[in-house]
């Protein structure tokens, strides 16, 4: 759902769902036919979210005091732990960042 | 990472902008590299002004292009080159610029260091002058080895150190990425293109079958080294090049020319892929509904490549290299690593290759025998 164009390593951190997760501002989303493209203006690491769904959870996520509020109210159950693993993507490539 | 099909599909299928573009800044150079994309030397006296440069900018943050790769000519010899260039960052509209390194003394170091959302690429061709300078003139790689002292003195980290791979230089992989490692930068390759003045030395610089097979290797074992996508005709050896590996001409590239011209990519210079102008209507009508761009998102056939089993992690190769070997769109990539191209091209003629529609090079007198200014 979200794959990073890039060669740089991703940090080893885990991801804590429980924490404020917000979209870098760093990043710029640009809405694509398929979801959107996003690109790291620091780390210049460039993104395809290939799923409107994600986009908007990207969009949101700020307005919730962590993540897991976040999926709480913007996904269906059943697609849970694929926005995770995706966010999580997104977190390892710097473009999430705790705030 | 290597886009799956059904991505893949979207972006053929064009984007509604570019994830970035070349944007040539000027004609003008004080080189006269053999195998300028551009046919560089002169200036164009209708070049865009500061003005228009900023306009254009502007349209271009507006339409979240994240970055624009910015060359020419030497993009520094333009009076407002630094002007130009915070604009762009300022508008959170990366750069990427492209320079020889003559221009970029000390207080031009410092003054990159010291700005955000900007990467430098200085070009070589070889790891020795004799290499380099018998491409790109008498004692430009000493001046651009200058350059990437001064960087490395201003404390701007991790540039680019920027190589055509010619059968000359693609000898000297090992030492180059040693180079560029001693400075703390990384190394970039591009493909020698038959495009601008390289249509006339591409016969004679382009790497031997073997060499690119060799290249291909090399660059599996070390993908940190950037191409720029610039070899995905390689990837039909086998393992996949990093990168989107397909052709992103008018599709998620294009090239905007010092005049305002746009064209589907940096290596097609030439009226057939010249798809508008950002005098007047500006880019963004250009990108989403110019004839030119709407052609190259259409779905292809492959053509002559559509019975070879490589045809999905090579998509035919490279458009520019196909048309200025008067080679069709469906045509295999001239340099085919399964040879197609190279029995596609022993058809065709030579002196029917089409040549470049504008050039600024300089006379010929004085092209590769000038002092450098």
């Amino acid at each position: 759902m979200a794959s990073v164009a890039s060669t740089r390593p991703a940090t080893g951190e885990s991801f804590d769902l429980a924490r404020p997760w917000r979209l870098s501002p760093e990043v710029s989303l640009r809405d694509e036919t398929f979801g959107a493209l996003a690109y790291h203006h620091g780390n210049r690491r460039l993104v395809f979210v290939k799923s409107t769904g994600l986009v908007e959870v990207l969009v949101r996520l700020g307005q919730y005091a962590t993540a897991d509020d976040a999926l709480d109210e913007l996904v269906a159950p059943a697609e849970r732990a694929r926005y995770a693993r995706a966010l999580a993507t997104l977190a390892a490539g710097g473009l999430l960042g705790v705030g | 990472m290597s886009a799956e099909s059904g991505l893949r599909d979207r972006l053929e299928g064009g984007l509604n902008a570019p994830i970035c573009l070349t944007w040539e800044l000027t004609y003008a150079c004080n080189l006269a590299c053999t195998h300028c994309l551009s046919s560089s030397g002169r200036r164009d006296p209708n070049e865009l002004t500061t003005t228009e440069a900023k306009a254009l900018i502007d349209e271009l943050a507006a339409m979240r292009v994240f970055y624009v790769n910015v060359g020419g000519g030497e993009p520094m010899i333009r009076r407002d080159f630094f002007d130009i260039v915070e604009h762009a960052v300022e508008r959170r509209v990366g750069v990427k610029f492209s320079t020889n390194g003559t221009r970029l003394d000390a207080a031009a170091a410092r003054r990159l260091a010291a700005m955000d959302y900007l990467d430098v690429q200085v070009s070589i061709d070889g790891d020795d002058a004799a290499t380099s300078d018998a491409v790109r003139g008498a004692g430009s790689y000493a001046a651009a080895r200058r350059a990437m002292d001064h960087l490395a003195a201003a404390g701007f980290a991790d540039f680019k150190v920027s190589v055509v791979v010619t059968r000359e230089s693609v000898e000297q992989l090992d030492a180059l990425e040693s180079l560029a490692r001693g400075y703390g930068a990384q190394l970039r390759l591009a493909r020698l293109r038959p495009s601008g003045r390289g249509v006339a030395v591409w016969d004679a610089l382009r790497p031997s079958a073997a060499q690119n097979r060799r290249l291909h290797a090399w660059l599996v074992e070390r993908p940190h080294v950037l191409t720029g996508d610039s070899f995905f005709h390689l990837s039909a050896l086998g393992t996949p090049l990093e990168g989107l590996n397909l052709c992103g001409a008018g599709r998620v590239v294009c090239l905007i020319d010092p005049v305002g011209d746009v064209y589907a990519c940096p290596f097609v210079i030439h009226d057939r892929f010249r798809a508008g102008n950002v005098r007047g209507g500006g880019f963004g009508p250009v990108w989403r509904e110019s004839a030119l761009f709407s052609e190259l998102r259409a779905p292809h056939a492959p053509g002559a490549c559509a019975s070879c089993d490589s045809y999905d992690p090579c998509r035919g190769g490279c458009l520019a290299a196909k048309f200025f070997t008067g080679l069709e769109a469906s045509d295999p990539d001239p340099e085919c690593v399964l040879g197609h191209g190279e029995r596609k091209l022993a058809t065709t003629r030579v002196e029917l290759r089409p040549t470049p529609s504008i050039d600024h090079s300089r006379a010929p007198a004085r092209v590769g025998s000038g002092p450098l200014r």
